[in-house]
């Protein structure tokens, strides 16, 4: 009685493990993801074309002044410019993605890192490549200890990395906030209302690719990261066993991954390249720390790696997707469009692509189903009519 | 049936997608906005108003207004800078292009994106333009460039700046004045220099009337956060509060938090003060009027005004800019008539400072 059903039931285990997901090749899944990334975009395109057309604005007009900007050096430079601290934002959250971690931390990690390379970089005298090495490595250790914290709740206490991370980003406004007013700002600069810290010597400072318009040198820096991100995951032992456990972290243990570990050190990794995320604006713009300071790109880096589907080329074109819209949203009020518009397009865009991922994995789970169902089926016919 | 069962599923997410997305914009640029900016997106927080005064005699010079993050419709400051650009363009027929930053970067690119536009006078409203507008002001020697909150030395910038202290000195003092009481409250946005400057001045002034009175102190957030300006819930949190614990009046300088200020002091049947604007004349609710004794007026509309009168009218000099009491840069408001009883000792109060004899301090 038991033997066929056995029998029956280890048949099925194989042919759900065999049938192929939906974009199980390479390829096929690069295809569909990019697929489900532009879909997104003119998903979000089309609903602020409505969004405009509803609220009487013209938005043949508001598209044709998007999309005309591109041909403007200044706004291909500037668009560049903003993309810059995208590309290392997202790179630090996909980096948690890639082993289920949820870092909502970046812009904390972002802040704290600020004001440490702000205060260290202008207390060390160094040649210029090295002060320049220094401060970057001064921010990716202090981004990295903060975020460390958020992997040694999660590994130690169990600590949800999404709680921990939203209250470190509080913990680390404050905590900056007051280390900065209270013992690191620039006294000497009593005419300002604008409060800084001391400025960072010029050997400090991340020099231009391009003067004018302004292009600096940290988008170098943010090509490496998205480089050595694809590497480090898609080409290292420790990056498959991060994909690995990711993906499934009971066989990942019993494979010998020891999935602490790997929490830990995604944390830590994710958390120093959170820390580089300002240096545009410190290092090769501002020259000291002030508050407000590359806000918010932590959070956009968020939005940036989920178009981008978590991968560095997806990041590279939605980086530059978030960085053009961002830099045309001022010609769209020149003509009368509400600047809003831009930075709801960009949520819809985010919202769309986790909608579209999430159906197509439902409906790619449910056409497994349907097939071992039918199997199943099959296989009690047989077995009534022996 | 199953169909439009999911038509309507689907449907419903995406409209609340969209106000999700709508409200998470709304809170990183404005950082948790109020309500009044979050009911009426259209009038107060979108887009560009490029008036031309039709009935009136077209200047031949344009202007530019750059906002900060957050930008009309907090009912005070940038409220107050718009009315200035407003009647620029009412008055003396300029036609004024008005941009508002969504990020960082937003206000050197917007600035740079107006000087671009061959605007010949550029506006722009908060401390936070100093940098940007060092570096496009440099590249733009034949634009006069205005900010306000700060100082940028350049032959081409005037700089706006007000004795926010003086103002406060005579609110704190009207506060003491009315209540008779030993205990009010000060609530800031931001805990930055520029708001101590408030609270400094609150402080001196209610103390130059009554020696032992109290003065509560709270911020809604430490430097660099933004939602402090937006914090209505936090400001009637602590108002409330305090108001239960024996406060007769607070003076909240927290741009659009204050409202939270207002609606606990409605609910307490106490006084609040505004600030920056005359908040009895912009709340238009009888319940609000009822318990705003007064407001710290800080006439940003008057600097930006002038700033654009003067282009007009050929001045191009860059230079400081002070608005204080002796100018009536700053004053308080008498809207409601809760002061009339001592207007005259305030009158005095003010002339005083305004002859030196008494110095209001800019910090606590």
């Amino acid at each position: 009685m038991n033997q066929p059903l056995d029998e029956s039931l280890e048949k099925l285990t194989k042919t759900i493990a065999s049938t192929p997901k939906v974009g199980s090749g390479r390829f096929q899944r690069m295809a569909v993801t990019s697929a489900s990334s532009l879909f997104a975009v003119f998903v979000a395109l089309a609903i602020c074309a409505v969004l405009l057309w509803v609220t009487d604005k013209d938005w043949v007009k508001a598209y044709s002044t998007l999309f005309g900007a591109v041909t403007e050096e200044r706004v291909l430079y500037d668009t560049l410019q903003r993309a810059t601290p995208l590309f290392i934002s997202a790179a630090a959250v996909s980096i948690g993605f890639k082993m289920n971690l949820f870092n909502i931390g970046v812009e904390g990690q972002m802040r704290v890192a600020l004001l440490a390379t702000a205060v260290a970089g202008a207390a060390v005298r160094l040649p210029a490549v090295l002060h320049v090495a220094f401060c970057l490595a001064v921010a990716m250790i202090a981004g990295a200890l903060w975020g460390g914290i958020a992997g040694f709740l999660k590994v130690k206490r169990g600590v949800n990395e999404v709680i921990s991370t939203i209250m470190l980003n509080f913990i680390a406004l404050s905590l900056v906030a007051w280390a900065f007013d209270d013992f690191f700002r620039d006294e000497s600069n009593t005419e300002g209302v604008l409060v800084k810290t001391k400025e960072l010597p010029s050997t400090a400072w991340m020099p231009d690719l391009v003067d004018k318009p302004k292009l600096g040198g940290t988008l170098i820096v943010a090509l490496v990261v998205l480089l050595l991100f694809w590497v480090l995951v898609w080409k290292t032992k420790f990056g498959f066993r991060l994909r690995a456990s990711g993906g499934n972290a009971g066989a990942a243990r019993a494979t010998g991954v020891n999935p602490g570990r790997m929490i830990a050190i995604s944390m830590l990794i994710s958390g120093a390249l959170a820390g580089l995320v300002g240096m545009n604006r410190l290092m090769g713009d501002v020259h000291a720390y002030q508050n407000n300071l590359g806000e918010q790109q932590g959070f956009n880096g968020i939005s940036v790696a989920l178009l981008g589907q978590k991968h560095p080329v997806g990041i590279l074109f939605s980086g530059l997707l978030f960085g053009f819209l961002s830099a045309a949203s001022g010609k769209l009020q020149l003509e009368d469009i509400p600047k809003e518009i831009v930075t709801i397009m960009q949520g819809i865009i985010v919202l769309a692509v986790v909608i579209i991922n999430g159906v197509i994995q439902r409906w790619d789970e449910r056409r497994i189903q349907r097939k071992a169902a039918a199997q199943l089926e099959q296989l009690a016919a047989a077995e009534a009519v022996a | 049936m199953r169909k439009s069962k999911r038509f309507a599923a689907i449907a419903l997410i995406a409209s609340l997608g969209l106000v999700a997305a709508a409200c998470g914009d709304d809170e990183k640029e404005e950082g948790g906005s109020t309500d009044t900016t979050e009911q009426t997106p259209d009038t107060t927080g979108m887009g560009s108003e490029t008036t031309t005064g039709d009935t009136m005699p077209m200047a031949d010079i344009t202007g530019g207004v750059a906002f900060d993050t957050g930008g009309r419709g907090d009912g005070t400051f940038n409220d107050s800078a718009g009315v200035g650009a407003d009647r620029a363009v009412d008055e003396l027929g300029i036609d004024v292009t008005e941009l508002e930053a969504n990020v960082d970067e937003d206000r050197e690119a917007n600035l740079r994106l107006l000087a671009e536009d061959g605007r010949n006078v550029i506006v722009g409203v908060g401390f936070m333009f100093t940098d940007p507008m060092t570096a496009v002001a440099a590249e733009y020697p034949d634009i006069t460039f205005g900010i306000v909150d700060s100082v940028v030395d350049a032959p081409n910038v005037r700089s706006l700046v007000f004795a926010e202290h003086e103002g406060s000195f005579l609110v704190g003092a009207a506060a003491a004045l009315k209540c008779g009481c030993d205990k009010i409250g000060f609530i800031g946005g931001q805990e930055i220099d520029l708001i101590k400057k408030f609270e400094a001045g609150y402080t001196a002034g209610a103390k130059y009337i009554n020696p032992d009175i109290t003065v509560e102190v709270k911020y809604l957030g430490p430097a660099g956060d933004n939602s402090a300006w937006g914090n209505v819930a936090g400001a009637k949190e602590i108002a409330a509060g305090w108001y239960a614990d024996g406060v007769e009046v607070i003076y909240t300088a927290a741009g659009g938090s204050g409202a939270g200020t207002i609606e606990a002091a409605i609910e307490a049947g106490k006084w609040a003060i505004g600030v920056d604007s005359d908040q009895w004349a912009t709340s238009g609710d009888a319940a609000a009027q009822a318990v705003i004794l007064t407001s710290m007026l800080k006439r940003v509309d008057v600097a930006v005004f002038e700033t654009f009168k003067a282009v007009a009218e050929g001045d191009t000099e860059g230079g400081i800019k002070v608005f204080d009491l002796s100018v009536d840069g700053v004053g308080y408001a008498t809207s409601g008539d809760y002061l009339t009883e001592f207007i005259d000792q305030l009158e005095e109060i003010k002339q005083m400072i305004i002859d030196g004899e008494i110095t209001v301090p800019e910090a606590p």
